[in-house]
């Protein structure tokens, strides 16, 4: 036996092997050249860290992440590792901090920029043991990550060449992320939906607009979105962004392109006994009912109607990933428009109508190409490019997600 | 009352865990509150669920969408339900807290335990019958496993 193949069939972004699913040295390489790469890593809402000293932890690929308002206002953020033994300086989902962290182990200091201010007995006790004289503390600390923010949202990143995020996006996605993000957030709650599969499967689930009306039944029945209704995709001009939306206007009622194909999520039979569940406001004035938004490689903003959530995307290993979705409204929702956004949550989140599915499709991949990694998945409708286009019977927005890909991992 | 409530719990389990969904949601009055969610989000007072019904018509929307249209991997439940405490008496309604255990067996056999937490429950005589007139149900974990698909 010869060593596994690890090539790209050519050029070409239609085809994808499946060993990219399957190989943990290729983990191993995603996890520096893209998540600890020059890529903007979401990290959480500026409104999580709203006063100096209070913290979040979270992760950029899976290195623990401390992000934190100082005391000048600005928001920091550096890798939740002591510099010493390498301990986690915060243990806890969020809280709050004075001037500064202590490790729990042998209780080393760091200010809030994520300096190593601190070390226990530095000079020993009575006159012996200590650290020596020329250890210099200002060399030893975590890995401190530039941050920005956008619309609410921290951003942070550990390469020096990452561009502005508004350059990094694109003036496209950048008015699509604006659209939704216009005003201050209020969180309505937070959970975590474990998936069985590589993060990859998940992040082109969401990019891949060809499936949304034939896998969920629930939306095409209900004409929340079809293929047949207006609609289209923007795709960033180097592939990793995406937003797909559609537009509100009923199909012709004719329209028999689902039932002539026999397509399964043409239910007629099936009507709500309470109808206020889709019952929602254009409250951005656009008619736009549906629109999904990623930002490589972490971060999906989510409009499905009122329900308005930041869904985390988090790599756990090869075969398994963390997407933690954060459910939002806006600060000044009247007591109305907050009922028919928690009503609404039932369509997405880990038992959504029209999300459910994508929390196992995953998994069915990476159990289905098991014994397949010299084999390709096809990605061709719509042909072979990345370009933007206003239908969403296409995979360019998952192509575009295989060119950024590729150009961060260098294949 | 504390019989009742035991009797009712034992009964809303065998039809869930027997799939006899479309029996569900008569445990619930037709005005009502079914909601799925976290200890976390619960004791932030943070409002959303993973499932959130205001109306007996949305447990039953939940049936069919779960029979009709969601795919999900064949799977059932075994819930245990353990003692309530009856932590309120008002006058019409009966506050009850009990805790629960659920283990999910997927279709290969692999067993699981899914979720743990408590109900918190306003129960109601409704015409003879005792009914949920609320039952929020406050998961321990805020982390589910791939998706929530039959009700807890």
């Amino acid at each position: 036996m010869g060593e596994p193949t690890r090539a790209w069939p050519g050029e070409t972004l239609t085809r994808v092997p499946f060993w990219v699913y399957q190989d943990e040295a290729n983990y191993q390489t995603e996890l520096r050249r893209i998540f600890e790469g020059p890529t903007w890593n979401y990290l959480c809402l500026e409104s999580d860290v709203a006063r100096p000293g209070e913290f979040r932890t979270t992760f950029v690929g899976e290195m623990p992440v401390i992000v934190v308002r100082g005391q000048d206002g600005a928001i920091h953020a550096f890798e939740n590792r002591c510099a010493h033994r390498g301990a986690l300086i915060a243990l806890d989902d969020a809280g709050s901090v004075k001037n500064a962290f202590q490790c729990v182990y042998h209780a080393w200091s760091y200010d809030l920029r994520g300096n190593l201010i601190g070390i226990a007995f530095e000079k020993g006790s009575n006159g012996r043991g200590g650290m020596p004289p020329e250890f210099c503390k200002a060399d030893h600390g975590p890995r401190k990550l530039r941050t920005t923010m956008l619309c609410g949202l921290v951003f942070g990143t550990l390469a020096p060449e990452t561009p502005p995020i508004e350059e990094y996006l694109g003036s496209e996605i950048l008015g699509r992320l604006r659209r939704v993000m216009r005003k201050p957030v209020a969180v309505l709650g937070r959970f975590t939906q474990a998936l069985p599969n590589n993060w990859k499967l998940y992040f082109e689930n969401v990019k891949d607009t060809y499936h949304a009306s034939l896998l969920h039944a629930f939306f095409g029945t209900f004409r929340i979105t079809r293929l047949t209704q207006g609609g289209g995709v923007l795709v960033s001009p180097d592939g990793a962004h995406h937003a797909s939306y559609t537009i509100g206007v009923p199909e012709d009622a004719k329209s028999a392109a689902y039932r002539e194909q026999g397509i399964r999520s043409e239910l007629d039979g099936f009507r709500l006994a309470d109808a206020r569940l889709l019952d929602s406001v254009d409250e951005f004035d656009d008619g736009i009912q549906l629109q999904i938004l990623t930002v490589f490689p972490n971060l999906v903003i989510q409009q499905v109607q009122n329900s308005l959530a930041v869904r985390q995307v988090l790599p756990k290993g090869l075969g398994a990933m963390e997407l933690h979705w954060t459910y939002i409204g806006f600060a000044d929702d009247s007591p109305e428009l907050r009922q028919r956004r928690l009503r609404q949550a039932n369509l997405v989140g880990p038992a959504g109508y029209v999300s459910m599915e994508d929390g196992c499709v995953g998994g069915f991949v990476q159990r289905g190409a098991v014994a397949a990694s010299d084999e390709v998945s096809v990605v061709n409708m719509g042909g072979e490019g990345t370009d933007s286009m206003d239908t969403r019977a296409t995979e360019a927005s998952v192509r575009g997600f295989w060119k950024a890909y590729r150009r961060y991992m260098g294949a | 009352m504390l019989e009742r409530v035991v009797r009712l719990n034992a009964d809303y389990a065998r039809v869930i865990d027997d799939d006899r969904l479309e029996d569900w949601p008569a445990f619930f009055t037709e005005k009502c509150l079914y909601k799925v969610t976290s200890a976390d989000n619960h004791r932030r007072g943070l409002e959303v669920g993973v499932i959130y019904a205001d109306s007996n018509g949305m447990l039953r929307d939940r049936v069919a969408a779960l029979r009709e249209a969601n795919i999900y991997e064949r799977q059932t439940y075994r819930h245990l339900i353990g003692l309530p405490a009856i932590v309120g008496a008002e006058a019409e309604v009966t506050r009850a807290e009990t805790p629960f255990l659920v283990v999910r067996i997927m279709r290969d056999g692999t067993m699981d335990l899914f979720a743990t937490g408590r109900y918190l429950d306003a129960l109601v005589d409704d015409g003879g019958a005792l009914r949920f007139r609320e039952r929020v149900v406050v998961c321990d974990s805020g982390r589910f496993d791939t998706l929530l698909a039959i009700p807890l």
